[in-house]
């Protein structure tokens, strides 16, 4: 069992690195927080399987529990900053006009 | 028998976990990633939660059950932090004007 959940980690992992992709490389700045919105609500999970390889549920299941709130609040916070923010798309059509600059 | 259960629902919440990494790779737009964002992601962990909650109840004791009943506590929490979250993203790109994605060669706006 201990074998299966140690996959199961592994697996998470690697989706968390897909998703980061998102992060990195996303066109606008919501992109990357969409990103980093799913990396953190599988760490949640990845947190309460290294409690059970560890042995030691009971604390990190509280771990987790603060770090599902605490990416809540995170999500919220910068949502609530950038959409004071006009022209979050002009940064897709500057890379269009430079791209189609190359063009010419 | 117990074991066998808490393997299908951690692999269930796992296969959800990567149609919703896959969906926010390949989507084509902001508003679209959202879809499998806020959905996938909310459902992926009940599923694998419900299944770690199970494998942590037993041998039952006190000790067993309560941390049992946080790891459902840490679902019910982002099962109402999930939605409102995405729900603030979409907020935040319509009011800064970000524009959805078309085909190209349609007209856009209404």
């Amino acid at each position: 069992m201990q074998d299966f959940f140690l996959g199961a980690a592994l697996v998470l992992g690697g989706l968390m690195l897909l998703s980061l992709y998102r992060g990195v490389f996303g066109p606008t700045v919501l992109d990357r927080l969409v990103g980093v919105n799913a990396i953190g609500s599988k760490t949640a999970v990845l947190l309460v399987i290294i409690g059970i390889l560890y042995k030691r549920v009971d604390m990190f299941v509280d771990i987790a529990l603060a770090y599902a709130l605490l990416n809540f609040i995170a999500v919220l916070a910068a949502s609530r900053y950038f959409q004071k923010r006009k022209g979050l798309g002009r940064e897709i059509q500057h890379k269009a006009a430079l791209r189609s600059g190359e063009k010419q | 028998m117990i074991d066998f259960f808490v393997v299908v629902l951690v692999a269930g919440g796992l296969v959800f976990f990567l149609g919703g990494s896959i969906g926010i790779l390949r989507f084509p737009d902001f508003y679209s990633r959202l879809h499998p964002a806020g959905k996938l992601d909310t459902s992926g962990s009940a599923l694998a939660m419900a299944g770690l909650a199970l494998f942590v109840l037993f041998p039952v004791s006190l000790e067993s059950v309560l941390t049992s009943l946080k790891i459902l506590l840490i679902v019910a929490i982002v099962f109402l932090t999930s939605p409102t979250a995405t729900h603030a993203i979409v907020d935040a790109g319509v009011r800064a004007g970000l524009e959805p994605w078309k085909k190209s060669g349609e007209k856009t706006g209404p």
